[in-house]
């Protein structure tokens, strides 16, 4: 594929113009921030490229305000440097696919937006458009839209930040974001419950999630996942994670209120600090499955429950191995040779109403050919065209990314 | 500032309200119907009393297959609906108008299934917000949202006026403990949006929904997140001799990486009107008051209220005082709620709802002082100082024209007052017909327009709940 020309506005006003312009030469536009998740989604097809990487920079943070408010393009090493200087963070944990996709390209802040990138701590701290307070974005007719602000609570008019969250640039360019942050906690422990697998670990973790521990992350991986994570000390075995987070002294009273209430014998293992942070990061990224190929991987978002009942399905039609976050309610599939087998999996996710399915990583061949995000009943993909054309009534934006639904499939 | 104004009733319509009431006689159930004009008076208006307009008839239905029948019927017929879910809006967001039929949903009420496991609870849309966290206390769960009306209403209103309560900074507000919707539109189909996973494929509609205002289309059914319950709770009052001092306590405990699950705020006249109601042992000799709670374990709490309190001294707080039993918690919860009512027993007020970021609080508090003084009128400040969301109550006379239209003016000064320190109009109780003609001040033209083409996707024919949340000259060229 040849390199497409690349717009890097400077600021707002010029990439209105170069919207505008692009509009009325009837040419389409491909969004972009840094480009590490380009390679998500059907490959793009637009007349050019327009990114967000020249619209950098921290506008607004102080920290008793608990918000941060940066322009689209801005490094989200940057932001988590400035966050972490004032001991405060992204309470969603922003994931990182780069490692999976094979890129070095850099997240920014308005892709994390765009495509609402969020990490184990989602179970309890909500999502990144959980956090996501405000955005300015250029909708298809290049016009500058102000939507949300920079508080935490705002009814004022229709909340199209939520619509943008996530929308994979097939809305509007975002300019810029106001994040809601949190004092980030002062430690973290994990205890790892040894050996259990499948439905035991999917109780373990609904028993550690109802009670009042506050328990910040809920994960299993597999005996055949669990060395990539835990190295040596737990391969071959399956593990079942607890992540516990606050000042020391209520992490120590939580997890022995915590540990009687899970109700199980077998063996918990505890990683501190560091241990913890490192083992949560490789769940977050998905490093079991980051083997530097392109070899079809996909994310499931289910019924916590039904999470490992819809691996072990789709496992059993097709070779792989899976692991779970969010209380099982997040499903990392990968699957062995290059069939995607998205009859498959689609069929398993079905039958959990709002549950989806995302093919996050496959050839471009592939990805080509079949539907890498999740088909939407009919009237519900209606209704978001007709959404998307009331923001790009002329499809500018991403239209290669055409089966985000299968409404503009149709179009 | 002018009375507000509303949409002159379709002549047309109105001769048509005995057929109209025919044809929706025939599609709900029961007692499904009100078109006597005595029993139409209670749904003349919601919270925000002094506008009153009664509707051409009122349906309750029964199951989402009538509100779909109904919806469907006043689309051809081209009458327009105003949503109700137990008409607590202060902002006028239920209040009808003489040619809409309001559809209420009062008669779908039943929790359908709660799933400890998942942490769900699925429920009709007219369940009321505590009968949630009634139905499941018990066994050790919650549902987090608090309005300070949770008795009273529903999770159809929740949703559209994405309420919060007092508990947002720690939990969020409807939308971010909302999992799943069944929502009826204008034309009659039925859409579901997302379930008991947590994220939800496609355009995050359920997430547009919330806050909609019932411009969207009708809730009927939802599915929310339900969170396990904390060891415990423990509020903490703290008494100081000024605002300003308040605030800046709020500000350090909040930059020194504590955030308890409540900050609420009162001024000596809150406090005074509400010990008076409650008799929550508030201080009567401080200025400011603060209500501190922190949540978990005996031994956690006392943790982080020695932090808490520590930082308090600093700032020369005059009493601190702690709750000894639950009991006494309640009452300080109590006396907080009642805020509103208390306020209603001693005069007629309207209660503002501006966010502002938590460092402008001190400069928007005083500046809404020196507001007030300016129109020679009485306000009594509570407010979530957590999340910078104000409730400054103005107190006038409902029947003296003079005072209420000055209340008005006093109110729309303050709201700008909040947009132009950085924040918004309305934190949780939504725009309205309350605060419809100051949108403008916070946003462009260019930024509403695009804000109403995307409710025209919905509601093409503009016929849900009209004439509310966007300015009425926008709103009715939008219409035509």
């Amino acid at each position: 594929m040849t390199a497409l020309e690349t717009l890097t506005p400077a600021d707002e006003a010029e990439a209105c113009a170069m919207v505008a312009e692009a509009r009325a030469a009837g040419r389409t536009l491909a969004i972009a921030g840094a480009g590490s998740k380009s390679a998500v989604g059907q490959p793009v097809a637009a007349d050019a490229a327009i990114t967000s990487t020249g619209l950098s920079g921290i506008v607004e943070y102080n920290p008793e305000e608990l918000v941060i408010v940066a322009k689209a393009g801005t490094p989200v090493s940057e932001i988590e440097t400035a966050l972490a200087a004032n001991n405060q963070a992204l309470m969603f944990e922003p994931a990182d696919w780069s490692r999976l996709l094979g890129s070095n390209a850099g997240q920014t802040i308005g892709g994390i937006a765009a495509t609402n990138m969020s990490g184990p701590r989602r179970i309890i701290a909500g999502a990144a458009r959980d956090s996501l307070l405000g955005v300015r974005f250029i909708n298809g007719r290049g016009e500058a839209i102000k939507n949300g602000g920079r508080v935490m609570k705002n009814v004022t008019g229709l909340d199209l930040v939520k619509l943008l969250a996530g929308s994979w640039g097939t809305l509007g360019l975002i300019t810029e974001t106001a994040f809601k942050v949190l004092p980030r906690a002062e430690t973290e422990t994990t205890l790892v419950i040894d050996g259990a697998d499948g439905d035991e670990a999917a109780r373990l973790m609904a028993a550690a999630m109802g009670t009042s521990a506050e328990v910040s992350g809920a994960a299993h991986l597999p005996a055949n996942v669990s060395g990539a994570v835990l190295g040596d000390a737990f391969a071959g075995r399956g593990a079942t994670l607890l992540r516990l987070e606050g000042f020391a002294e209520a992490i120590a009273e939580r997890m022995a209120r915590l540990k009687p209430q899970l109700g199980t014998d077998r063996e918990i293992a505890e990683l501190d600090g560091a241990a913890s942070s490192a083992a949560w990061e490789a769940i977050r990224d998905v490093h079991p499955f980051a083997d530097g190929g392109d070899g079809p991987v996909w994310r499931l978002s289910v019924p916590p429950m039904a999470g490992h009942a819809v691996a072990a399905q789709i496992l059993d039609g097709a070779g792989g191995q899976a692991f779970f976050d969010w209380q099982g309610g997040l499903v990392w599939l990968r699957l062995d040779g290059d069939d995607a087998r998205a009859e498959l999996v689609r069929d398993a996710v079905a039958a959990h109403p709002g549950g989806h399915a995302l093919l996050v990583r496959a050839s471009a061949d592939l990805r080509a050919r079949i539907d890498v995000f999740h088909p939407e009943p009919a009237p519900v993909a209606a209704l978001s065209e007709r959404i998307r054309a009331s923001i790009d009534p002329d499809g500018v934006f991403n239209s290669g990314r055409r089966a985000f639904n299968s409404g503009r499939d149709a179009a | 500032m002018q009375e507000i104004a509303f949409l002159e009733p379709d002549p047309a319509i109105m001769a048509r309200r005995e057929e109209i009431a025919a044809g929706l006689a025939a599609l709900v159930s029961g007692e499904g119907l009100v078109t006597d004009p005595r029993e139409l008076v209670p749904f003349e208006t919601d919270a925000f009393t002094a506008y009153r307009r009664v509707p051409l008839a009122v349906v309750l239905p029964a199951t989402t297959e009538e509100v779909a029948a109904v919806l469907k019927f006043c689309a051809v017929q081209g009458v327009p609906v105003v949503p109700r879910g137990a008409g607590t809006s202060l902002a006028g967001g239920a209040i009808p108008q003489e040619d809409a039929v309001v559809i209420g949903v009062s008669r779908m009420t039943k929790i359908i299934e709660v799933d400890y496991d998942n942490r769900t609870a699925t429920v009709q849309a007219g369940a009321t917000n505590l009968s949630i966290s009634d139905r499941v206390a018990a066994d050790g769960f919650f549902y987090a949202p608090d309005p300070s009306s949770q008795l009273a209403c529903t999770i159809a209103g929740n949703i559209a006026m994405n309420s919060g309560g007092a508990h947002c900074l720690k939990y969020g507000v409807t939308t971010n403990n909302l999992l799943g919707a069944r929502i009826v539109l204008m034309d009659g189909s039925v859409i579901e949006l997302g379930g008991k996973a947590l994220d939800a494929p496609g355009l995050d509609l359920l997430g547009l929904l919330c806050g909609s205002e019932g411009q969207l289309g009708m809730i009927t059914e939802a599915t929310v997140r339900l969170l396990a319950k904390p060891e415990g709770a423990r509020p903490v009052l703290f008494g100081f001799d000024s605002s300003e001092v308040a605030g800046a306590c709020v500000s350090e405990i909040i930059g020194s990486g504590i955030i308890p699950v409540a900050i609420e705020f009162m001024d000596k006249p809150a406090i005074e009107i509400c010990e008076a109601f409650a008799k929550a042992g508030y201080p009567l000799d401080v200025e400011a008051l603060l209500i501190i709670e922190v949540e978990g374990s005996e031994a956690e709490m006392d943790a982080m209220l020695a932090r808490i309190i520590a930082i308090a001294k600093k700032h020369g707080v005059k009493s601190v005082k702690e709750s000894q039993s639950a009991t006494q918690a309640a009452q300080i919860w109590k006396g907080r709620k009642s805020a509103f009512g208390a306020t209603g027993r001693i005069a007629d007020y309207i209660c503002m709802d501006g966010t502002v970021p938590l460092g402008q609080l001190s400069h928007v508090l005083r500046e809404t002082y020196t507001i007030i003084e300016r129109y020679g009128l009485r306000v009594a400040n509570v407010f979530h100082a957590g999340d910078g969301n104000m409730h400054p109550l103005i107190l006038y006379n409902v029947n003296d024209p003079d005072e209420a239209q000055k209340a008005e003016a006093a109110g729309a000064d303050i709201l700008k007052l909040c947009v132009d320190a950085g924040g918004c109009l309305t934190g949780e109780h939504g725009v309205g017909v309350e605060k419809r003609d100051l949108m403008l001040h916070q946003f462009t033209e260019t930024d509403l327009n695009q804000q109403m083409a995307v409710r025209a996707a919905f509601d093409p024919d503009w016929r849900l709940n009209p004439s509310k949340v966007f300015p009425l000259e926008l709103d009715m060229r939008k219409a035509s």
